[in-house]
């Protein structure tokens, strides 16, 4: 924790690992809350309205 | 003596603003218990975490506060509190940039939400210079190799005569007390913003599906 942290370094391109991999986390978690079912939730206002 | 209570013809101020509470922002709304259909998803609920990391960013700074620096540098709750802090201000980050970038491609300023877009976006303004200025806090080497690094871009924008970096004092209270009232205050009325004109619907989905308890079923 007290090293300073490795980069990326590609062309133009210059990001810490730890940014880089968190902005990945925050790229695959918004993806999951678009395709993940909400709990109790139907697909539909209309399969929601037989319930 | 007769009620004035509900007469529309009163010049009063405190009538008028009561009358367009009333009309803006009805119970039901302030206090839902039922959403619209589309609102059953993930992504409406990182607004929601970034206020709850919020909670825990003030309730933290609180007892940061209380017992200052050498208390969060050297006993082991007080790191613990410093911990909190720290991670609980990572949470808010991340979770307002997921709330940001949801609300982006949904395209939340329509149908007259632009002050609510607006305002979230000076909210996030904000939180980068309360977090800035927590840096700047921390009473140990990194939070002088930060200030000390700081100062020159600071000063290059023309602010440096009023914000000074190396001002501990500016630096603490604007960390401590008026940037977090400006937050709380301005993630208070997003929420009452929100409130008012209900949660922003899917991109076609402007016909707002019916179900029951709709919040626009009137």
């Amino acid at each position: 924790m007290d090293q300073p942290a490795g980069y990326l370094h590609w062309g133009f391109i210059l990001i810490s690992w730890p940014n880089l991999i968190l902005i990945g986390l925050m790229v695959a978690l918004f993806a999951l809350a678009l395709v993940l079912p909400f709990p109790g939730h139907s697909s539909s206002p209309e399969k929601e309205k037989k319930l | 003596m007769k009620s004035r209570v509900g007469d529309e013809s009163t010049g009063s101020w405190t009538a008028a603003a009561r009358r367009q509470l009333e009309r803006r922002l009805p119970w039901e709304n302030l206090l839902p218990d039922r959403q619209p259909f589309y609102v059953g998803s993930w992504v409406y609920v990182f607004g929601v975490v970034t206020i709850a990391a919020l909670v825990w960013v003030v309730l933290s700074g609180v007892v940061l506060a209380a017992f200052g620096p050498q208390w969060w540098h050297l006993s082991s709750v007080g790191r613990f509190f410093n911990s909190l802090h720290f991670w609980s201000v990572q949470v808010f980050f991340v979770f307002m940039v997921l709330h940001l970038w949801g609300q982006y491609f949904m395209a939340s300023w329509r149908e007259g939400r632009a002050p609510t877009w607006m305002i979230g976006v000076v909210t996030f303004a904000i939180s980068i210079v309360a977090a800035f200025t927590g840096y700047l806090s921390q009473q140990n080497f990194d939070a002088q190799y930060i200030a000390m690094n700081a100062k020159d871009a600071v000063n290059s924008t023309g602010v440096g005569g009023f914000f000074n970096v190396l001002n501990f004092g500016q630096m603490y209270g604007l960390h401590v007390m008026l940037l977090p009232i400006a937050i709380i205050a301005l993630v208070f009325l997003h929420i009452i913003q929100v409130r008012m004109k209900g949660v922003v619907p899917p991109i076609g989905h402007e016909a707002r599906p019916v179900v029951a308890g709709d919040l626009r079923k009137k």
